[in-house]
């Protein structure tokens, strides 16, 4: 089991919600009330309309590898452990401009070194998975393709 | 602003790790140097401006320099972003009457807890960082591996033009005996054996971790042309927090291969007589090489994408290159100290006094951190 990894801090006002659609393994975007826009990060203001309430809204969940890299340590012990592990930027199919940064699994508790990183291609087909760590839900990605 | 202000005083302290002494004493010690070396007393420093991770506050410096009253002071956030952002603001100051020598710093222990807040071990993760952190995205070297991996495969570059970059710099240390890697060459086939750190990164593309601290002073044109060096006049200043911009995992705007460069760059080319075609020599900060191309591209010495083409043929490298490009070896082969010392060997160009001199430089372009909010300064002779 991963442990020591750095998770997010599930009080933090803005960003709770996301993390709660998580752990019900729902991959959201919090989308302006007022003007329909989505934005990611999340944050209190919408930059369109200066509205401060907000929605989420389901998104497909489905997306492709825009970036990606491979550490190596040195690093915090428990990224240490898994490395040389992947890291992905994941752009959405429905608008490419959101993007969710994860890690390349080939199963919902796969672990993040298991895919050789010498196959791994920007452009690559993605699907989103959950796994839950301590009291948090990751969203972590599969190959789609 | 144009013109009107000078650095007339540079300083530092050795470069090493684990000095015994503690930053706020570093810092004293540049900052006292920058003052002998700009032929004034401390009694006459009345501006200060510093880097808001700086762990030596300003009313500690002052009472250790034995400065004046001071009566301005400010503080530019943003880690290596703020080099030409300090000066800036000192040179705005004195502009303005709000001070008459004011000085700007930076001093960095590499075990300090402020240095590398990535290496402490946090409790969980608020704000922008939950974005990227828990998915191992944790120090600056895998945020920008992550665009660095993009730029590749947008616009060709590949690790040969990365190359191009850690060497030019080593060979310009080689020249400089004050410099980490004075001693130590860099080979194309070291370069390519180099261990990865964040691939497509490897050791060679990540600047040093320096101890040590480097000060400037700043004063109108008018005094400066009385004092012992000749003056570096500030022609252009600029900073730049671009729409949508997010610090170091900028990855979520409509275009994140345009960096904080590229707003940066408009204006300061705005406010200045020079343009990149006049540019004899640059400073361009470099804590990984990948931040070379993409501030070629910025600061229009090239077009978009062009970047790390233009690194070819030697064109960063003194004395025949294009452009020569941290002639004192920068972040990467002087020392780390935030891009502090980028600022020192503009002002040194200017002067006619570096190691690898540009024959007649009559300018020379200093940049801040790219990837974080920025900023530049355009210094004449
Ligand atoms: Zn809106």
């Amino acid at each position: 089991m991963e442990t020591g990894l750095l998770l997010p801090d599930l009080d933090d006002e803005v960003a709770a919600p996301f993390w709660e659609a998580c752990s019900r393994s729902e991959l959201v975007v919090q989308m302006c009330a007022a003007c329909g826009k989505s934005r990611m990060p999340p944050r209190p203001m919408c930059p369109h309309c200066r509205s401060v309430v907000a929605t989420w809204a389901p998104t497909s969940g489905t997306g492709t590898i825009w970036s990606y890299v491979v550490p190596h340590p040195p690093l915090l012990p428990a990224y240490a452990e898994l490395a040389p592990y992947n890291a992905i930027v994941v752009a959405l199919d429905e608008d490419p401009t959101i993007r969710f940064v994860g890690n390349l699994v080939t199963s919902a508790n796969g672990a993040i070194n298991e895919i050789d990183p010498a196959t791994i291609r920007i452009g690559e087909k993605v699907r989103v998975v959950f796994t839950t760590i301590d009291d948090v839900t990751l969203p972590r990605w599969v190959r789609a393709g | 602003m144009k013109d009107r202000t000078a650095i007339v005083g540079i300083g530092q302290t050795a470069f090493g790790k684990g000095l015994a002494d503690s930053e706020l004493s570093l810092a004293c010690q540049a900052i006292s140097a920058a003052i002998d070396d700009a032929s004034l007393t401390p009694g006459e420093v009345d501006g200060l401006s510093m880097f808001s991770m700086e762990e030596g506050r300003e009313v500690e410096v002052a009472r250790n320099v034995g400065l004046g009253d001071i009566t301005y002071f400010s503080e530019v956030g943003y880690g290596g972003g703020a080099g030409c952002g300090v000066v800036g603001h000192a040179a705005m100051a004195v502009a303005t009457g709000q001070c008459n020598v004011a000085v700007a710093w930076r001093a960095r222990k590499r075990a300090s807890k402020t240095s590398r807040p990535w290496s402490q071990v946090p409790g969980r993760i608020a704000g922008h960082w939950q974005w990227s952190r828990p998915f191992g995205v944790v120090r600056p070297v895998d945020e920008i591996a992550m665009l660095t991996r993009r730029y590749m495969h947008e616009f060709g570059a590949t690790r040969d033009h990365l190359a191009n970059v850690a060497i030019a710099s080593r060979k310009h240390a080689n020249r400089n005996p004050l410099a980490t890697m004075y001693d130590k060459k860099l080979s194309r086939e070291q370069y390519m054996e180099g261990r990865w750190i964040s691939e497509p990164l490897c050791l060679f593309d990540n600047c040093l971790e320096t101890d040590g601290a480097l000060a400037v002073v700043i004063t109108s044109a008018e005094r400066a042309r009385d004092l012992a060096q000749p003056p570096a006049f500030i022609h252009a200043f600029a900073q730049s927090i671009p729409q949508q911009h997010q610090v170091m995992t900028n990855y979520f705007c409509d275009d994140p291969l345009i960096g904080p460069a590229y707003a940066c760059a408009s204006r300061l080319w705005e406010r200045s007589d020079i343009k990149p075609a006049d540019v004899p020599v640059a400073q361009l900060y470099d804590a990984f090489s990948p931040l070379i191309p993409l501030s070629l591209e910025g600061y229009g010495f090239c077009e978009r994408g062009e970047g790390a083409a233009f690194t070819e043929n030697g064109a960063l490298e003194w004395p025949n290159g294009r452009l020569p490009t941290n002639t004192s070896g920068g972040g990467m082969s002087e020392a780390y100290v935030h891009g502090f010392n980028l600022v020192l060997e503009g002002v040194r160009q200017c002067r006619g006094t570096s190691t690898s001199q540009v024959e007649g430089a009559e300018n020379c372009l200093v940049t801040s951190g790219e990837g974080v909010p920025t900023s530049a300064l355009l210094l004449r002779a």
